[in-house]
């Protein structure tokens, strides 16, 4: 079934008029850039999710917060579809354009407009880059948690409309933990402020509603950001197990001994290799599966931790741990997982990033069946896995210039996430819904619960206009889904019509 | 420790006013009815629903039904060598969970943990459409969809009928020192921001216009090393539970509480009437009886609650216009009939 935007099933968007609607705009924002020519458009047809294209109808570079408020008060006038982009490099496809509606691009507006060291906060235009938050307030000694692995590009505007993540979340918390105030414009240009600086607000917690809502509720124009001191010390150790189940065992027993690592990281043997061949960081090829354990904060409970998580990983059966010697090994060991994507790239053409999230209990039944469905779709998969929390990246492996690999790869991936429902996890971790995973939602949510959805949508943009198609399937589009997912006979959604 | 699944008693009480039209008002044990507005509205009790649905301390999840006793949660966890981070109050000894959930308060650890929203990973709700539906679910991550699990925290039953909440929970600290310093508010206030820049195991602070009152929580090298740098006298860790759940002398009768939620990084304040502060300054609370607390309040950047029940027609902060908008598009979107808790937080829904 196709991805990309299909009015029929994903409800017709309204025709408009591109030179009107260019004149329109130059007439009413005379300074605003936009881009309308065919040449033009090309770079921004994709976002990370780069197998999916679509040309947008023009795009809008604003510079200023009225030019914004502008332009969506015209959109809504006029019903255009607006999606908003950040930095692009999303890998779900949750900025991916319509080719009847706007590409808002927020990415101009990269200042940080305030820092308050006493306060730790950070107040910041949506554009920032996150890494350059961290950056800016490692002079005060303070940083910015949530550390998604594309942190040196993405930006926090992006984070935010994702609820992004990264390695350290069972300590350091999602997104969403680490905001204190959002600027935003609804479709009718109307400026709301959700949260504040204190630490709640009153009435509905809309802050919390917003994050992760990938650009269909309003556009974020600022980001108040939390701080935290730098931990005074970091110390890695990393484990080999000949088995995926043994390594499985030895997560759940340092949780159990009541340490919660600042990260916890697994990799499979085709993941431990593929780095190991591209970084040399060190790791045991032969193992199954390997653990990298971070333990941050003051030296002397690190220390004391680093002894315990020794103990328990050596019980729970691994075969080797070692602890970084100095600085330069950890980021050696780190250095072969935050790599792992690209490592996997060199050993095939094309690879596809999965995100789905599950009990961590659930791991050795998940990849014994991961295994069995890449069998099945005759292609190989390698994991690698944010083990603290849950959250998995199978990365299937294929060659989209051999007919018919991408739609297997496609399929297979669809069938890895229904699996993570099924064992009571997520379709998505923190790679966001956006277009890739819009009919899995199908799968994770019935239509009751797709409805109400809906009708939170509606309490802010009754008409759609934002970024329309993304993150919440139409009943429609789940009712052509489940047409083609009969489970034991079972059709779901069955109050609706097929067509 | 009793389970019973009364969901379907529960929906068929939802149905029931849909049809007659007929507002509900939802309860717990009513430990917290003091907080908001009068509802008139038939009573929904919760109480019947209880237990715990899940827990499996390797994976940091609980799972429990709303009208299941606070206690009943926090003993579990605590028997597992667990806790529920943000440290809700109860405000009364049969104080449930879904009441925990509704009004959203944390307890001294907030500034340090998280608040009770940021412990929520998923719900069970009924809606004003009479569905019983589940949002999020039992891992740490989950981004499919709109959030509306944490949405339901702090909404004071307004958007609808928890019936169920999963929450993450991590082990208890191997060390909890409490302590109190001389030292007098502005002091103390410009110690704890000049703190908060610095790796210190500080998990609650409090200041009685005084006394510094310092908790510090983390493995023994840290809580020791922060102890000998820190020095100070020795304090009963009572202290928190007793500020948490207002039992200090300061909430004795005498003139309207006020929750003030504020900056942190805010100075002394001159307000008419007495203060205690907590959460190292963001939090404060104010007995008063001036009339303008809440102006005086946002213009600081924060807001006030009103915690003397029929003291003010507003308990909570007014909402600027336009958000008060979005908010009733809301809730006429989620409870078109306007069933549920209507007018609890504001007059207009």
């Amino acid at each position: 079934m196709n991805i990309l935007y299909d009015e029929r099933i994903d409800g017709p968007l309204p025709d408009v008029d591109k030179a009107a609607l260019l004149n329109l705009l130059h007439q009413q924002i005379p300074d605003l850039d936009m881009l309308w020519r065919e040449e033009e458009l090309k770079p921004y047809e994709c976002d990370g999710l780069s197998a999916y294209r679509t040309s947008p109808m023009l795009v809008a570079l604003p510079r200023r917060l009225e030019q914004v408020q502008k332009l969506l008060e015209i959109c809504h006038a006029q019903q255009v579809p607006v999606v908003a982009r950040g930095a692009g490099t999303g890998l779900s496809g949750g900025a991916l354009p319509l080719d009847k509606g706007v590409l808002l691009v927020m990415a101009r507006f990269n200042n940080i407009l305030h820092i308050d060291p006493a306060a730790r906060t950070a107040r910041v235009q949506p554009g920032v880059r996150n890494l350059a938050i961290s950056e800016a307030e490692a002079p005060f000694g303070l940083y910015y948690a949530p550390d998604p692995s594309s942190q040196i590009a993405c930006s926090i505007g992006g984070n935010v409309a994702e609820n992004a993540g990264g390695v350290h979340c069972l300590k350091y918390g999602l997104t969403v933990h680490n905001l204190l105030k959002l600027e935003v414009l609804t479709i009718e240009g109307e400026r709301l402020t959700l949260g504040s600086e204190a630490l709640d607000s009153p009435g509905f917690d809309l802050l919390a509603l917003f994050t992760g809502s990938e650009g269909l509720l309003g556009i974020i124009t600022e980001v108040t950001v939390k701080l935290l001191p730098k931990p005074q010390v970091a110390k890695v150790l990393l484990a080999s197990f000949d088995s995926v189940e043994k390594a499985g065992r030895a997560v759940a027993d340092i949780i159990a001994a009541g340490i919660i690592p600042g990260g916890l990281e697994m990799m499979d043997n085709l993941a431990i290799r593929a780095a190991e061949d591209f970084i040399h960081a060190g790791y045991p090829v032969d193992a199954e599966a390997i653990l990298l354990c971070e333990l941050d904060g003051v030296e002397a409970d690190v220390h004391d931790d680093c002894l315990r998580v020794r103990e328990v990983m050596q019980q729970a059966g691994a075969t080797e741990v070692r602890q970084a010697r100095d600085e330069a090994e950890r980021v050696r060991f780190w250095a072969g997982r935050k790599n792992a994507f690209p490592a996997i790239g060199r050993l095939s053409p094309d690879y596809y990033c999965m995100d789905g999230t599950i009990p961590r209990r659930e791991l050795p039944g998940v990849l014994e069946g991961i295994a069995r469905l890449a069998a099945e779709h005759g292609l190989r998969v390698a994991n690698v896995f944010h083990a603290g929390d849950g959250n998995m990246h199978p990365l299937i492996l294929f060659d989209a210039n051999q007919p018919g690999e991408l739609a297997r790869a496609e399929a297979l991936g669809g069938q890895i996430l229904e699996l993570c429902v099924k064992v009571g996890g997520s379709i998505t971790g923190e790679h966001g819904v956006g277009r890739e995973k819009i009919n899995q939602m199908c799968a994770q949510f019935n239509s009751d619960e797709l409805t109400l959805f809906h009708a939170v949508k509606a309490a802010f943009d009754p008409q759609g206009l934002l970024n329309p198609g993304k993150n919440i399937p139409t009943l429609h589009r789940c009712a052509e889904f489940g047409a083609m997912h009969i489970h034991a006979g079972q059709l779901p959604f069955p109050e609706l019509e097929r067509f | 420790m009793l389970a019973f699944d009364a969901s379907e008693a529960l929906l068929a009480q939802v149905n029931q006013a849909r049809e007659n039209a007929t507002p509900l008002r939802i309860q717990g044990s009513n430990s917290k009815a003091f907080l908001g507005r009068e509802v008139a509205g038939e009573i929904l009790d919760t109480r019947a629903h209880r237990g715990i649905v899940s827990y499996d301390p390797t994976e940091l999840v609980i799972s429990v039904r709303a009208g299941t006793p606070l206690s009943e949660l926090l003993a579990t966890l605590d028997a597992a060598g667990q806790m529920l981070p943000c440290e809700p109050p109860a405000f009364g000894e049969d104080a449930t969970v879904g009441g925990m959930i509704a009004a959203g308060l944390s307890g001294p650890r907030r500034p340090w943990s998280g608040s009770v929203r940021d412990f929520v990973l998923g719900t069970r709700v009924i809606t004003g459409l009479g569905k019983h539906l589940r949002f999020g679910g039992e891992v740490m991550k989950n981004v499919a969809g709109y959030d509306l699990s944490r949405l339901l925290a702090g909404s004071y039953g307004c958007l609808g009928v928890l019936t169920e909440v999963s929450l993450k929970v991590l082990p208890k600290p191997r060390r909890c020192l409490s302590i109190s310093l001389e030292l007098d508010s502005a002091q103390a206030l410009s110690k704890l921001a000049e703190w908060g820049q610095q790796p210190l195991p500080i998990s609650a602070a409090s200041h009685d216009g005084q006394r510094l009152f310092l908790r510090l929580e983390g493995g023994e090298g840290s809580v020791t090393a922060a102890h000998q740098r820190l020095g100070g006298e020795p304090l009963d860790s009572c202290y928190w539970t007793d500020l948490n759940e207002q039992r200090l002398g300061f909430f004795d009768e005498g003139l309207p509480l006020w929750r003030l939620s504020l900056p942190n990084h805010l100075g002394p304040l001159s307000l008419p009437g007495e203060q205690l502060i907590d959460w190292a300054g963001a939090q404060r609370w104010l007995k008063s009886d001036a009339q303008d607390i809440q102006s005086k309040v946002h213009e600081l950047g924060g807001h006030a609650t009103c915690f003397s029940h029929g003291a003010t027609q507003t308990p909570f902060q007014p909402l600027a216009p336009a958000l008060l908008r979005y908010h009733r598009q809301l809730k006429a979107q989620l409870d078109p009939q306007g069933l549920f808790n209507p007018g609890r937080m504001y007059a207009e829904f």
